[in-house]
């Protein structure tokens, strides 16, 4: 069973990167993007972290991409990109060559240190997950306790976004000095 | 039957190595700033992947900790990514990430 769910998450996500990137449509590549992100949360919930598949479906699936194409269409969708054309003449070997190296690298550090993840691992304190909501109030124990200073942390930082994204994306009035 | 064969940690590791790979590929290769941001998310979601997968080998929930800060960041990096490119389409006609050749305005 857990086995049947992998391969079909696996599907959903390598699917869902290739279109990504063969995609010449930038909505088809958003909406491929959703795919890839599902299979994600469906494997965070195989691991027993249901809380960040909870975050993963909202955050992502929802806020994210919803964002990427509201700027898809504020920006035109009829603007769809040409990818046979190569406008640097080596950049797809070597791109090619990087990415596959990249993969190759962690594929072979994964296989060398099999004898520590060749098994599945006992999971997060087994005996505690038996409960409902024991993945959330051990995560919610340690956000709150060890990395407090980080959470609050992120406070400001989303703050500092927001207020510069406004201010970037504000129209600048044209009765004003300069342009 | 099919229960025979169970996915280790091996396996999710391997496909978010392959994910970060593709994501990689795809920023590189891509001219749209739109899906260079979107294969960016690919490769924050191969890590994301990564840590979790790690927290359940090594029954350590800080791993999830980490990734529920990478998903801050990732937000708050989108948000000023599509400010930043809004901004930028608004004064020029340009679609891809060739013509923005120059940092004069």
């Amino acid at each position: 069973m857990e086995l049947f769910v992998f391969v079909v998450a696996a599907l959903m996500v390598l699917g869902g990167a290739l279109g990504v990137i063969t995609r010449s449509n930038p909505v088809h590549a958003a909406l491929s993007l959703v795919l890839t992100l599902f299979g994600i949360a469906v494997m965070f919930v195989s691991h027993d972290a249901q809380f960040l598949a909870a975050v993963q479906v909202i955050v992502y699936a929802g806020a994210i991409v919803v964002l990427f194409l509201f700027v898809i269409m504020l920006l035109g969708v009829d603007q769809t990109e040409d990818v046979n054309i190569e406008p640097i003449t080596v950049q797809r070997p070597l791109a090619l060559i990087v990415g596959v190296g990249v993969m190759g690298i962690v594929i072979a550090a994964v296989v060398a240190s099999k004898d520590l993840l060749g098994h599945r691992g006992d999971g997060l304190n087994a005996t505690t997950m038996e409960s409902t909501d024991a993945n959330i109030r051990q995560l919610a124990r340690h956000i709150f306790t060890n990395n407090v200073f980080a959470f609050e942390l992120t406070s400001v930082l989303l703050l500092v976004a927001v207020l510069g994204t406004v201010l970037m994306a504000r129209r600048v009035k044209s009765n004003g000095a300069g342009k | 039957m099919l229960s025979v064969v169970q996915p280790t940690s091996s396996w999710y590791l391997i496909l978010a190595a392959v994910l970060f790979g593709i994501g990689a590929f795809g920023v590189m290769v891509r001219r749209n700033p739109l899906v260079m941001f979107m294969c960016i998310e690919l490769m924050l979601n191969a890590v994301n992947l990564t840590f979790v997968t790690l927290a359940t080998a090594l029954s350590d929930i800080n791993g999830q900790v980490v990734v529920f800060f990478v998903m801050v960041v990732a937000a708050a990096e989108v948000v000023v990514g599509l400010g930043i490119i809004v901004a930028i389409m608004r004064r020029r006609n340009g679609i891809t990430a060739d013509d923005l050749s120059a940092l004069k305005g």
